[in-house]
């Protein structure tokens, strides 16, 4: 039987799931897989690739971490684990 | 006023500043001296958290790195920034929860087993006094440019003002004097940017200045990483954005490298350590996020500052005749940071690709025709004639950009800033691992709350001369062995961390085989291509990456053997349940 815990921490789960996705795409694939090609293009004055590597995943990697506070903080509630 | 002068008002304001903090946030018990009562609110702990990430490699190292490597720099941005998304993820939730003192004690407790404390124990240990080493010669490197005194004394000075405050105040006082420490050296990095910036690109955002287009000279109206890619393949160096180059890392290499510093990052035990002291699992989660936010500040600077520093090193340096080299050229010869040698006898000063003679300059003590100090290197055959040791980029770059002398003091209590927050948080997680984890849990249980305090107060002492020791007759072998404490975090600390939280099955078999295999293995192989001279034959991946192949085989052996051994008992079953929820991590017992 699943339990309301065990929802809880399926969602859990699949939230650092996707978070961790996003935060390899920007890292791995866009600033280092991918950098060749994407340096075709450019930002400003910027070559894309190299400004995923420098700047990009920098940014992302701040937003993500506080994206997953708001959502847990509002799953605790939902599931009433918060203190 | 002078520099010198400066420097004084400077260092002697911000280090009584922080000698006050100190004395204020003295505590008398286990647990505030351990984890600071975990009482510390979650913008004070991101803030604290930055100063203690950011060390001597961070403020005064790293932007050098990135403007020797161009792209590549970005290993240090991503893989020193993105472990935080991992510990936010994945650690500091479940481990605020836990909430036990150090990281050892999850690592025991979880696996039922005093060979996993053991074991976690010695590479905590190991791990922080690699780092401090490097903290000791940041200090030494400041001192003796700015305060103008021996290099000795800088550490004999930075040795007492740390055990003061670490030994007085514990996790407390330390908190509290790493915000101030935060501010100053976040204050320092900053403004010196916004005047690169303004000066090279007219824009006062560093962030956006280094993809702007250059303000005067004869690259104006160009954008600035443009410029840097065009004199680079003039000079004959790599294009300063292209990546993976000829002679340049590969894309495995980057991969591993970024990989490794990032699982490294998310397992230092000093990092760690500080998602302990916030009062519940929801500060602890926002504080990760502070903490990122602060250190991002400094990390998105440190590219820009790179680039700048560049430019203004090359439109400063290369063809100028020796004699009217600018001011900053010369202040550093002095203290053999940089040199030049003058291959083609024509007095002018010629940057180029290349090492310009073999090896770190040895002076000879006489000055040639145009006053420049002679080196006793052999010179080699390329063009270039200009050494400039990475290192000083940052610490030179206010005087490169002609700013006030108060500036130049504010960056050099910057640099000694950065390297003293992250010495005493070091000293406090091997004095509370040695007094909590060794003494107390596995030598005296019958300890009393005074005699465990002395303990910790008696190993900060030792500690502080181990440092000091090693910032006073550095080993020629620093730079190698940094590479074993992010090798050794990644293959140890993180999988066993990860595996605790996530897995109920992992037990305590599976544990100590998968931290000894991943241990044996990053460390066999950094010991063999770091010291022994063989090429690295895994793949080709350096010493700096390895930690990532490390950490795949400690998970790949810990689940082997834990299926194959028996589950872990109930109540560790229980124990990991309970972790999962955030509810009641305030009332974290005490053991």
């Amino acid at each position: 039987m699943k339990t309301r815990m065990d929802e809880y921490w399926g969602k859990n789960l699949r939230l650092i799931a996707i978070l961790l996705g996003i935060w390899a795409v920007v890292g791995f694939v866009f600033g280092i897989l991918l950098v060749n090609p994407l340096n075709n293009f450019s930002l400003g004055g910027f070559p894309l690739g190299f400004w995923f590597a420098q700047q990009g995943s920098i940014y992302v990697f701040v937003v993500l971490i506080f994206v997953y506070c708001y959502l847990m903080n509002k799953m605790d509630r939902e599931y009433d684990v918060q203190e | 006023m002078s520099i010198l002068a400066w420097t004084y008002i400077m260092v002697f304001i911000t280090f009584g500043l922080y000698l006050g903090i100190a004395w204020r946030c003295r505590v008398q018990d286990t647990k505030g001296f351990y984890v600071a009562g975990a009482g510390v609110p979650p913008l004070a702990n991101g803030l604290a958290t930055a100063a203690d990430w950011m060390s001597a490699a961070s403020f005064i190292s790293m932007a050098g790195m990135i403007s020797f490597l161009g792209y590549t720099g970005a290993v240090y941005l991503m893989g020193w920034t993105g472990g935080y998304v991992l510990l936010a993820l994945l650690l500091a939730p479940y481990l605020r929860k836990f909430g036990k003192f150090t990281v050892p004690d999850f690592v025991g407790d979880r696996y039922y087993s005093s060979t996993a404390r053991l074991v976690a124990l010695i590479c905590a240990i190991f791990v922080s006094i690699t780092y401090v080493v490097g903290q000791m010669r940041g200090v030494g490197i400041v001192f003796s440019r700015f305060l103008e005194v021996d290099v000795n004394t800088g550490v004999f000075i930075g040795m007492a003002i740390v055990f003061f405050y670490a030994a007085l105040g514990g996790m407390k006082g330390i908190t509290w004097t790493q915000v101030a420490q935060y501010c100053v050296l976040i204050t320092a990095f900053v403004i010196t940017a916004v005047s690169l910036s303004i000066k090279v690109t007219g824009n006062p955002i560093p962030q956006l200045g280094f993809g702007s287009t250059i303000a005067e000279g004869q690259y104006a109206g160009q954008y600035l990483l443009t410029a840097l890619d065009n004199i680079a393949t003039d000079l004959g160096f790599r294009e300063y954005t292209s990546a993976f180059g000829p002679g340049n890392m590969n894309m495995l290499s980057v991969f591993c490298i970024t990989m490794a510093l990032m699982v490294g990052t998310a397992g230092l035990p000093h990092v760690i350590i500080r998602f302990y002291t916030v009062p519940s699992v929801k500060a602890a989660r926002i504080s990760a996020g502070y903490a990122l936010l602060f250190i991002a500040i400094l990390y998105t600077t440190a590219p820009a500052v790179a680039a700048f520093a560049r430019y203004n090193i090359i439109d400063s340096l290369n063809e100028q005749p020796y004699a009217e080299a600018p001011s900053w050229f010369t202040n550093w010869e002095q203290t053999g940071l940089v040199a030049w040698v003058d291959k083609n006898d024509d007095g002018i000063m010629q940057f180029r690709a290349g090492a310009p003679f073999s090896g770190i300059p040895r002076f000879t003590g006489e000055t040639g025709e145009h006053g420049q100090r002679l080196v006793a290197n052999e010179p080699t055959d390329n063009a270039n004639e200009l050494y400039i040791d990475r290192d000083i980029i940052v610490l030179a770059n206010p005087e490169i950009a002609n700013l006030p002398n108060w500036v130049i003091a504010l960056v050099a209590a910057g640099g000694l800033a950065a390297a003293l927050s992250t010495a005493s948080g070091l000293l406090i997680v091997i004095s509370s691992s040695v007094s909590h984890d060794l003494y107390y849990r596995m030598i005296n249980r019958q300890a009393t709350e005074k005699q465990r305090m002395l303990v910790s107060r008696i190993m900060i002492g030792v500690a502080v001369i181990i440092a000091g020791y090693f910032g006073i007759n550095p080993p020629g072998f620093v730079a190698q062995i940094v590479a074993f404490a992010f090798g050794l975090a990644a293959s140890s600390f993180f999988p066993v961390i990860i595996l605790g939280i996530f897995s109920k099955r992992m037990n305590k078999e599976g544990a100590i085989a998968g931290m000894t295999a991943g241990i044996g293995f990053t460390m066999f192989y950094i010991i063999q291509t770091r010291f022994f001279g063989v090429d690295p034959w895994f793949l080709g991946i350096t010493a700096e990456g390895i930690g990532t192949v490390g950490m795949v085989l400690n998970f790949l052996v810990a689940f082997v053997v834990s299926s194959m051994t028996k589950a872990p008992p109930q109540e560790i079953q229980d124990l990991v349940e309970s972790i999962r929820s955030p509810r009641g991590a305030g009332a974290a017992v005490d053991h």
